[in-house]
């Protein structure tokens, strides 16, 4: 599951919500699991509004859709434009175990939770803040021709709108950059840190 | 020059890394079942230990059923509940068992053993972990995978949040409660305008709220997106932890205490952002909507279609229509389903001594069904002691077992689809409390005040 980021150009799955909260983006009782198999959370992603009480699609959501509805591969709905304060709410990492699970590699917006952020990065995910009107604009975009493509290129934090042309600088530390490029888990870097770790201790002892 | 949150940051600061976060040491990190059993299991693939095993503390709380804890039925929610008591066992780890007087929700239990203490670092995979900042502690939410760095080594990467001040000045009127003065904030700021910050909370109200009080209105400051929520230790912090449990004892508390002492912004400190609200602003609150920012006075209205920024219309009209509610619409001497007082955020014992002053002498509305249930144990052994349970009985309510129980549908305590439920707990969320549930969020006073009349009810005219 683990894939190195370079460049990223795919179609996107519109999710025009804002104050998306992590309890939409996986329920509470998907939460019940030991397991970390990519497709339980996947299944799950989005369940409440993909189907109804009875398990079956809702025809007008998103993911639903003919335009939207194949899963993710290379080049196809490996991106998700998300409303505004993507991600608020619970902490719940399967919230980001379910955007990877369901294939999804980038998802874009306006601003992000803080947790849900960093939840994406550790996973794998990479969460591009775009500003508001590229934001709109992107979302028309897709409205008016779903198989409108985005490019992501992590090497330059840039994003394209390749229909309008329009590009935004995106902000990622070096740090995260260089861990995402080269599929590195933070745990490692800090387990090759405890010396600094027991220095620590020793100082505050 | 710095903010009490700087103090504690720069205090843990292991080392930064170049060009990217800062390595933060984690003096105390709490596991439940549900967050945990991924980062154990990424500690077994790679073969290595937990690293400071005494620094963290273990229980679950989000599976516990609060009408018996002899089992749990749902076969996927006990695994999880035997997974986490299994993997404390294997690595090391304290464990308060379901069922036992140690245990309860995390968020409840740490503070009341004195686990949680002033200028502490504190982690747990749990958003609500913002409670513990009540004492003086930063207390972050962590997803599992930092659950897991905590784990092998104590540490977590983290970029340093901006600084904002709240503060509260003034006098609260009667009936009106931390909870309420959360509710406010977060209506004003809106479910996001705390993002990206670490608050510390301020000024008169504050100095003037009970433990308990700080407790609630921590755990609600991720609700508007802030990181962490902390308050200054002050003499009611020290008069509440003196003689708890895990608290310093004897020589050890004088120190502890000298140091604490010293953890307050200090007075030319200056914050990226500051605000200040009046507390004769605030009215007892009630949420209409489906996030916890989406509230208004208990005698207000729902705001009219046309007072909302048409790019908001839609989403506004959509929250409307999940929670059956008209724009302009009055919710006050609305009926009322399902009432619910507990959870991380009203579980404490002075929301049943406040819930017990309501309804003492009266009696439940026949049509309501109300959950009444302890953040621990420890709180359940002192609503009995104090004889609360009584008066909450004389009044045909039953005291149930600690749980994290309605806050969230993972137990047996769900809303069924439609009914509307009245809850302390802090999220209105679609499908929050069961498929359909629609939640309106408000303090212990106002669910009191709505079990007795079976309508939503200010408390201030019961």
């Amino acid at each position: 599951m683990k894939a190195k980021f370079n460049i990223i150009q795919s179609t996107c799955i519109p999710i025009e919500i804002d104050n998306c909260n992590t309890d939409l983006i996986i329920p509470a009782r998907y939460l019940a699991s030991t397991t970390r198999d990519p497709k339980f959370f996947g299944d799950a992603f989005m369940h409440d509004l993909r189907y109804d009480a009875n398990d079956k699609p809702v025809a007008d959501f998103v993911l639903n859709q003919p335009d939207f509805c194949e899963a993710p591969r290379e080049g196809v709905h490996e991106i998700i434009i998300g409303g505004q304060n993507w991600g608020s709410g619970s902490s719940r990492e399967h919230a980001a175990w379910a955007i990877a699970g369901y294939g999804v590699r980038v998802v874009i917006s306006s601003s992000f939770a803080d947790i849900h952020r960093n939840n994406l990065l550790n996973c794998f995910v990479l969460p591009v803040i775009v500003s508001k009107e590229f934001q709109t604009e992107l979302f028309a975009t897709v409205k008016a021709n779903p198989k409108a493509e985005v490019k992501v290129d992590v090497p330059n934090q840039t994003v394209t709108n390749l229909t309008t042309g329009k590009s935004e600088k995106f902000d990622i530390n070096a740090y995260k950059k260089y861990c995402l490029m080269n599929a590195l888990d933070d745990i490692d870097f800090l387990l090759e840190n405890k010396d600094k770790i027991e220095a620590w201790e020793q100082k505050n002892a | 020059m710095n903010t009490l949150f700087d103090k504690i940051w720069d205090k843990h600061v292991v080392q930064t890394v170049e060009g990217g976060p800062t390595q933060l040491y984690i003096d105390r990190l709490y596991c439940h079942e549900v967050t945990t059993p991924q980062a154990f299991d990424t500690l077994r693939d790679k073969g290595i230990k937990v690293f400071r095993p005494d620094h963290i503390f273990a229980m679950p709380d989000h599976n516990t059923p609060s009408d018996q804890q002899e089992v749990i039925n749902d076969p996927i929610g006990r695994k999880q509940v035997e997974t986490l008591k299994k993997n404390c066992e294997e690595f090391g780890i304290t464990h308060f068992t379901m069922g036992t007087k140690d245990n309860g929700i995390i968020h409840v239990v740490g503070p009341e053993k004195g686990l949680s203490l002033p200028g502490m670092t504190i982690v747990c995979g749990d958003s609500h972990t913002s409670t513990h900042g009540a004492v003086g502690a930063l207390a972050m939410g962590i997803g599992t995978s930092e659950v897991a760095e905590v784990l092998a080594s104590q540490t977590i990467l983290q970029s340093k949040p901006k600084s904002m001040r709240i503060n509260i000045e003034g006098e609260l009127q009667p009936g009106v409660t931390a909870k309420d003065v959360a509710l406010y904030i977060m209506a004003q700021m809106t479910t996001s305008g705390a993002t990206g910050y670490v608050v510390e909370y301020a000024g008169s109200v504050i100095r003037n709220m009970s433990m308990e009080g700080r407790l609630t209105l921590s755990n609600l400051s991720i609700e508007m997106g802030s990181r962490a929520g902390i308050i200054a230790p002050d003499e009611t912090t020290f008069a509440y932890l003196k003689g708890r449990e895990y608290a310093p004892k004897g020589e050890a508390w004088d120190k502890a205490v000298e140091e604490w002492k010293k953890l307050k912004s200090d007075d030319n400190a200056v914050f990226d952002k500051e605000v200040t609200y009046n507390a004769a602003d605030i009215a007892p609150r009630i949420t209409y909507g489906t996030n916890p920012g989406a509230g208004i006075a208990i005698d207000g209205n729902i705001p009219t279609l046309e007072s909302i920024p048409e790019a908001e219309k839609a989403g506004f009209l959509s929250q409307l229509e999940y929670m059956q509610f008209k724009p302009g619409e009055k919710l006050e001497g609305h009926p009322v389903d399902y009432v619910f007082l507990g959870a991380c955020t009203n579980g404490r014992i002075e929301d049943f001594r406040a819930f017990a002053s309501v309804v003492k002498g009266k009696k439940k509305a026949d049509n309501v069904v109300a959950w009444l249930v302890p953040g621990s144990w420890l709180v359940r052994k002192q609503i009995i002691e104090e004889g609360i349970d009584k008066t909450l009985e004389e009044a045909g309510f039953e005291l149930r077992l600690p749980s994290c129980s309605s806050c969230l549908a993972m137990n047996p305590d769900k809303v069924p689809a439609g009914k509307l439920s009245i809850s302390t707990s802090n999220r209105n969320f679609v499908g929050r409390q069961g498929p359909g549930a629609r939640t309106v969020l408000c303090s212990p006073l106002v669910a009191a005040a709505s079990a007795i009349t079976g309508v939503i009810t200010d408390p201030r005219k019961l």
